[in-house]
């Protein structure tokens, strides 16, 4: 395994029931990279990520973490606390926007969170709102939120599931800016999960298209947008995939 | 209504007065129900949790079961436990007919599907993806339970709501394994039956506000608390 890889996964087939969702014979993932993932709805995106961050144990295969095997029974909680997801519905706990930024260090047993706290919701431009209720925030707000949740964490792997699906242009750019922060100046690895091209394009290094539950075709951000190779990938860029 | 406002007006001057026999049965009634609705927590809470949280072979039989809990008829629940616990039955060995023991016990039996029916309910009301969404925040299995728990709190706090009306207020299963024994197993309900065959109306009365207040003052506890924990309130 190369050394510059920090999540790899090995010959990954998932099945729900008999249906195979995802078959990936091999993928790596390098470290402090946005690596994304892009594809139609219902292509194995967001299964791909659980199996990432380790929430679902793959049928078959393995996926290593630091160079170890791990399922989700046996991954260490040290371990599993250096990754987190921000999942396309945000789902607050009833409490303040603050006590749900503060949740991931609170149950790290870590007390003295407020200055990072404040930081994370500065970052997300949210931090006026600090002690107000979630439930009366807006879809947009409430996103932005449980990402603030996940940069409190200062997570080595970051995993974002459609992030800013149904947003407005406005919070579009606000979550995108977070997620480059703290990618440059966090040093999280990103995994980013989209059907948007152009979201990936402004964001990753790496690109992949998952089509069926198979990965088409992986590439640099460059290669995969001006030179796609696989013919689906040239299709699914112009809109003609069709699916 | 002169009865009424006899009733109510001896119900006062029998709370300010602290008559020692009154006294002796708001302590018993409190003490039984007390005990039955903490011993029905304890054992209910975790119940509900599972129930609320997980699949498993047989969990239909069992929420049926609980369903059919929420409805038992306290009379057949009293009749049931006499028979347990009479001198042939199976527990007679334990004595505890005619005893507050014998009263927790029923109670027991009458709250505990209250409880556990209402915190699976409040539980498997939270979205199924948050228990996915806490593991991936860090938490562990005992802290993502907490959390739900804590989620659901305005459910929970129904549930001993449901659970501790339902027992302060029965009067059919505590009459026939506790015995009405005046200075022994006697409460606010079975006192009010027998003043009422008595025809001290407005006793029966009296012990029946009492009774609604005591009521009235353990919801508007719980509500207060609902309030304070839930910001949606």
């Amino acid at each position: 395994m190369n050394a510059d890889v920090i999540l790899r996964l090995e010959a990954i087939e998932h099945r729900y029931g008999a249906r195979v969702v995802l078959r990936v014979p091999e993928l790596n993932i390098r470290p402090r990279e946005i690596f994304a993932v892009v594809g139609p709805s219902g292509a194995g995106k967001s299964t791909l990520l659980r199996l990432m961050n380790f929430l679902e144990k793959p049928t078959r295969g393995r996926v290593l973490y630091h160079k170890r095997a791990w399922t989700p029974n046996t991954l260490p909680i040290e371990l599993r606390r250096r990754m987190t997801t921000v999942f396309q519905q945000p789902l607050l706990l009833n409490a303040s926007v603050a006590r749900n930024v503060a949740y991931g260090l609170r149950v790290r047993g870590a007390c003295n969170g407020k200055a990072s706290i404040r930081r994370a919701l500065e970052e997300v431009r949210l931090a006026h709102l600090a002690e107000q209720a979630a439930h009366t925030l807006s879809g947009g707000e409430a996103q932005r939120v449980s990402l603030a949740r996940a940069l409190v964490l200062n997570p080595e792997l970051l995993f974002l599931d459609e992030p800013t699906a149904n947003l407005d242009p406005g919070n579009v750019k606000l979550i995108e800016e977070s997620i480059r922060r703290a990618n440059e100046e966090r040093g999280a690895t990103v995994v980013l999960v989209t059907h948007n091209v152009w979201q990936a394009r402004r964001l990753a290094h790496r690109v992949a298209l998952i089509y069926d539950g198979e990965i088409i075709e992986i590439a640099s951000a460059r290669d995969f947008f001006e030179h796609p190779q696989d013919p689906r990938t040239r299709a699914f860029l112009t809109g003609d995939l069709v699916y | 209504m002169g009865a009424f406002l006899e009733g109510f007006l001896q119900a006062i001057q029998l709370i300010f007065s602290l008559d020692p026999g009154l006294m002796e049965i708001v302590r018993l009634s409190l003490t039984v129900s007390g005990l039955a609705l903490l011993i029905s927590a304890i054992m209910g809470l975790p119940a509900g949790i599972i129930l609320g949280l997980k699949d498993f072979r047989g969990k239909r039989l069992l929420v049926a079961i609980v369903y059919t809990g929420m409805g038992l008829p306290p009379v057949v629940v009293g009749l049931t436990v006499y028979i347990l616990l009479s001198r042939q039955g199976p527990l007679g060995g334990l004595a505890w007919l005619f005893t507050p023991k014998a009263m927790v016990v029923t109670q027991i039996i009458l709250s505990l599907p209250l409880i556990i029916g209402f915190t699976m309910t409040a539980i498997a009301a939270a979205p199924a993806a948050l228990p996915m969404q806490l593991r991936s925040l860090g938490a562990t299995q005992r802290q993502i339970v907490f959390t739900l728990l804590y989620e659901a709190r305005s459910g929970v706090l129904a549930a001993l709501v449901a659970g501790f009306g339902a027992i302060i207020s029965e009067v059919g299963s505590v009459m026939i394994v506790g015995g009405n024994i005046e200075h022994k197993t006697r409460v606010l309900t079975t006192a009010i039956v027998l003043e009422t065959r008595r025809g001290e109306f407005a006793m029966a009365l009296a012990l029946g506000i009492i009774l609604l207040a005591i009521t009235f003052s353990a919801n508007w506890l719980i509500l207060h608390l609902q309030g304070r924990l839930d910001p949606r309130q």
